[in-house]
């Protein structure tokens, strides 16, 4: 069975991914996982989990383009320079 | 130290330093990789027991660990016959492993008690990474202990625990060649 390893550097941290291992059953993967990322002083603790576990998604439907859902689809750049010029404008038309 | 104390001390660095070479023999070829690094990790931690036991017999005779582990000859080790044997069989090794562990534990414990505090800190330290070794034997044996080839396997190397101290099989001169090849190529006096 493949388990996944998540690994703690220091009290509260976020845990990351370390890395995968094979192995028989849960003693044998928790038996591994302390010796490959913990044995060294490198880990505060570990999230040992079998693959099989974890829910993976990675089907993100974007058909319409509808890009205002993203960060990058609003460009605030572009909007401040509108912005911007508009003020311009409406301060040259005052002093007219 | 009395007399007793240096002969126990070095039976017990015998037992680990010829098992950590036979358990590394298991390095690069162990049933799957990340059992060969935990067992070779193990075979190191026993040679790294048997280094600090070597040296505290060694400030006493005046003499080195490594003159101790490598300058005598086969006949003079103290080693039992159950860790002098190649087994080239898995489940013969972790019999063996699980064996070795269980008698070790209550060795180590027994020299925890030691009067003497330099050997009762020593088991205490070496004990700390035993604890982990007797997890991994465990874990063995528990997957194993209904495989006819494992049982049988118990039985037989049992009966070798704590013997043959003084009289070797053919299998330890072998890996006394193999182990102090090296060392014996230099000039007498070489410093490593």
């Amino acid at each position: 069975m493949i388990y996944e390893v998540f690994r703690q550097e220091r009290k509260g941290q976020p845990f990351h991914h370390a890395g995968s291992l094979e192995a028989a059953d849960h003693t044998f993967a928790e038996t591994y996982a302390k010796e490959f990322y913990g044995r060294r002083g490198e880990s505060e603790a570990l999230w040992v989990v079998p693959r099989e576990a974890i829910i993976e998604v990675e089907d993100f439907a974007d058909e319409l383009n509808r890009n205002y859902h993203r960060v990058d689809g609003y460009s605030l750049k572009a909007k401040l320079k509108e912005a911007r010029e508009r003020a311009g404008r409406a301060l040259v038309a005052r002093n007219r | 130290m009395n007399e007793q104390d240096v002969r126990s001390l070095l039976e017990i660095a015998d037992d680990e330093l010829i098992l950590g070479w036979r358990d590394s023999e298991w390095t690069g070829i162990a049933p799957l990789l990340e059992e060969d690094v935990a067992f070779s990790s193990i075979a190191q931690n026993e040679i790294g027991h048997a280094r600090a036991l070597y040296e505290l017999v060694a400030r006493d005779l005046g003499t080195t660990a490594d003159e101790l582990a490598f300058d005598r000859t086969p006949d003079e080790y103290r080693c039992s016959r159950l860790v002098e044997l190649r087994l080239p069989d898995w489940e013969k090794t972790i019999a063996r492993h699980y064996l070795y562990e269980e008698a070790d534990a209550a060795r180590i414990e027994r020299l925890k008690e030691s009067a003497d505090p330099e050997i009762a800190g020593l088991a205490a330290k070496i004990d700390r990474e035993e604890a982990y070794h007797r997890i991994h034997a465990q874990m063995w044996f528990d997957r194993l202990k209904d495989e006819p080839r494992f049982t049988v396997a118990l039985e037989e190397l049992r009966l070798l625990l704590d013997s043959g101290r003084d009289e070797h099989t053919p299998a330890l001169s072998e890996l006394w060649e193999e182990m102090t090849m090296v060392r014996r190529s230099q000039p007498a006096g070489t410093k490593w």
